[in-house]
């Protein structure tokens, strides 16, 4: 024990130790709060990518942020307004603090400017990191095909969709790039009057690009078709439901064999006949 | 009068020329189209053929796991061979934009005495290299290149191709905290691209020589200069400026009455 009033002698290990102690906390301490910030920034699942982009996990870790995307996509010759000769607003935005994604990567909001799926895909090839992987739109023949861009989905709400009302508008099926290949216009009879028919969009999932045409012409109010990330307008059956009726279908089941998930409980450890059975008096 | 502007500000007129042609190139790149230098300063194409990327951009998103492609990693090693043989450090106050945000802080407070009155905080300058081993372990734990998120530096270059969104706070923030704070609170203590862009040009050619004959000891150049520890030898010994963090700006060449200071090539053949 030291007597009171002798000045504490503090030695150099005991200093070396508190400074390494010291820094390594405030390390930390800063670290925390800067992957706290990360993992907030990464969790913006709303955000319509550009085509081709990686899945949104791995298109945050190889996104460098550098816009020459944006930068294509406004800057293309097919953007020139033809009655004032000047560029129009480009679809791809750089998010900035306030917007949904990720600060500085570029995404787009198709209400405000869709996507016009150009020929040539200006946006893909400049990408310096592989963040848009010009494969994904690449076809067999290897050229750039803007069908196989994969942006989102279309959804339409039947509620506010006037069509499913009964008034007549084809403004969505007409705008859309591939007409009558990912909306189609499916025939109803209204019941109502007895002599008029519905014409209602259905979207085709697998064809529908997610550009966002059909939104941006929609007549209502707000939007009654718009794009959604696949991720969160798609459902997932899973491989236990089969069409028994489709061979397409079992095959896709076939391929799961591998991969199969066997769950072990007390109740599997017998057969389903024997368990269903238990305790059934057959005499 | 203008002998004395061109003799006492040449080296910070031609960074600005350099910064402010740079933002417009870049601006022009997305607005008009212009072909010189399109991207942002994250990584840019010239003449869209010439790739270049901030190599430490790139080593956070290999931290994070990005399989990248060979633009992108061959543009960062054209930057790190530029700085590494020629430049030095000459990124931070030749090209990067919030040089001149920091500048302006560090000006005001010369000119309103605040050096002289604030309160003394002392903070690391080896700051830099811990946020670089922090910002590259975020990375690697997050999976996204961390410094790239909050990074004022490409705000800023952004906010002048793309339009300034709510990220300019960052800026006006660096601006009140290397004026009332921490001098050269942003660029000399906290900034990991400095830090990375020091390390880079530790060994460069170009640099700094004091000629300690000529020298007064006014210590002018010690007033001005961002990096005041590289300035150890004024007045005692004629050597170039050897440390790394040197940003090559120039300003104690520019401010020099007595010609005791003057860019020059560093040979490592003779010796």
């Amino acid at each position: 024990m030291k007597k009171e009033g002798k000045k504490i002698q503090i030695s150099e290990r005991r200093r070396f130790f508190t400074n390494i102690a010291q820094g390594t906390g405030l390390g930390i301490m800063g670290g925390l709060l800067w992957a706290g910030y990360a993992e907030k920034a990464k969790s913006s699942p709303l955000t319509l990518r550009p085509p081709a982009a990686l899945k949104e996990n791995d298109f945050l870790r190889t996104c460098i942020k550098c816009g020459l995307c944006a930068e294509a996509c406004i800057n293309r010759p097919s953007n020139i307004d033809k009655e004032s000769g000047k560029p129009r607003p480009g679809t791809l935005k750089m998010a900035k603090a306030q917007d949904a994604a990720a600060i500085g990567t570029p995404f787009f909001v198709p209400a405000d400017v869709p996507c016009y799926m150009c020929d040539d895909i200006p946006c893909v090839p400049v990408c310096p990191t592989g963040a848009l992987d010009e494969e994904m739109v690449t076809n067999e023949a290897g050229e750039l095909d803007f069908k196989m861009m994969d942006m989102g989905i279309a959804v339409v709400d039947p509620n506010s969709c006037i069509a499913f009302w009964g008034i007549q508008c084809d403004a969505c099926y007409r705008a859309c790039p591939l007409l009558d290949e990912a909306i189609k216009l499916k025939y109803g009879r209204n019941e109502r009057t007895g002599k008029h028919a519905f014409l209602m969009p259905v979207v085709e999932m697998t064809i529908c690009t997610g550009c966002g045409l059909c939104e941006k012409a929609c007549v209502t109010e707000k939007p009654a078709i718009f794009i959604q990330p696949r991720e969160i307008a798609l459902g997932k059956p899973g491989d236990h439901y089969v069409k028994g009726w489709d061979q397409k279908d079992q095959q896709r089941v076939a391929k799961r064999m591998d991969t199969d998930v066997t769950t072990h409980n007390k109740r599997s450890e017998k057969e389903a006949s024997d368990y269903l059975n238990e305790g059934v008096d057959f005499e | 009068m203008r002998g004395w502007i061109l003799s006492n500000y040449k080296y910070l007129i031609l960074r600005r020329i350099s910064q402010i042609t740079l933002l417009v190139l870049y601006f022009g790149g997305n607005a008009y189209g212009w072909k010189m230098l399109t991207g942002t300063i994250s990584s840019s194409s010239v003449l869209g053929a010439l790739p270049l990327s901030d190599p430490f951009a790139v080593l956070q998103m290999l931290a994070a796991g990005a399989a990248l492609s060979f633009d992108v990693l061959l543009g960062a090693i054209i930057i790190a061979l530029f700085y590494g043989i020629i430049g030095g450090r000459a990124f931070c106050s030749w090209v990067c934009p919030v040089n001149m945000v920091t500048d302006a802080a560090n000006w005001l407070r010369r000119k309103l005495y605040i050096d002289k009155i604030e309160r003394k905080i002392w903070v690391t300058r080896n700051l830099r290299y811990y946020m670089i081993v922090i910002a590259l372990i975020v990375s690697l734990l997050t999976g996204m290149a961390a410094f790239e998120i909050i990074s004022p530096i490409t705000i800023l270059n952004r906010g002048v191709i793309f339009g300034f969104g709510a990220g300019a706070g960052l800026l006006v923030a660096i601006f009140f905290f290397d004026l009332f704070v921490l001098k050269n609170g942003w660029c000399g203590h906290v900034c990991p691209l400095g830090g990375v862009h020091s390390i880079i040009g530790k060994y460069n050619l170009l640099r700094v020589k004091h000629n300690s004959d000529n020298c007064t000891l006014c210590m002018k150049c010690k007033d001005v200069c961002p990096e005041v520890q590289v300035l150890n030898m004024i007045g005692k010994r004629s050597e170039f400026v050897v440390k790394q963090e040197c940003t090559n700006c120039g300003r104690c060449v520019d401010v020099c009455d007595d010609d005791a200071l003057g860019f020059n090539i560093r040979n490592y053949i003779k010796k």
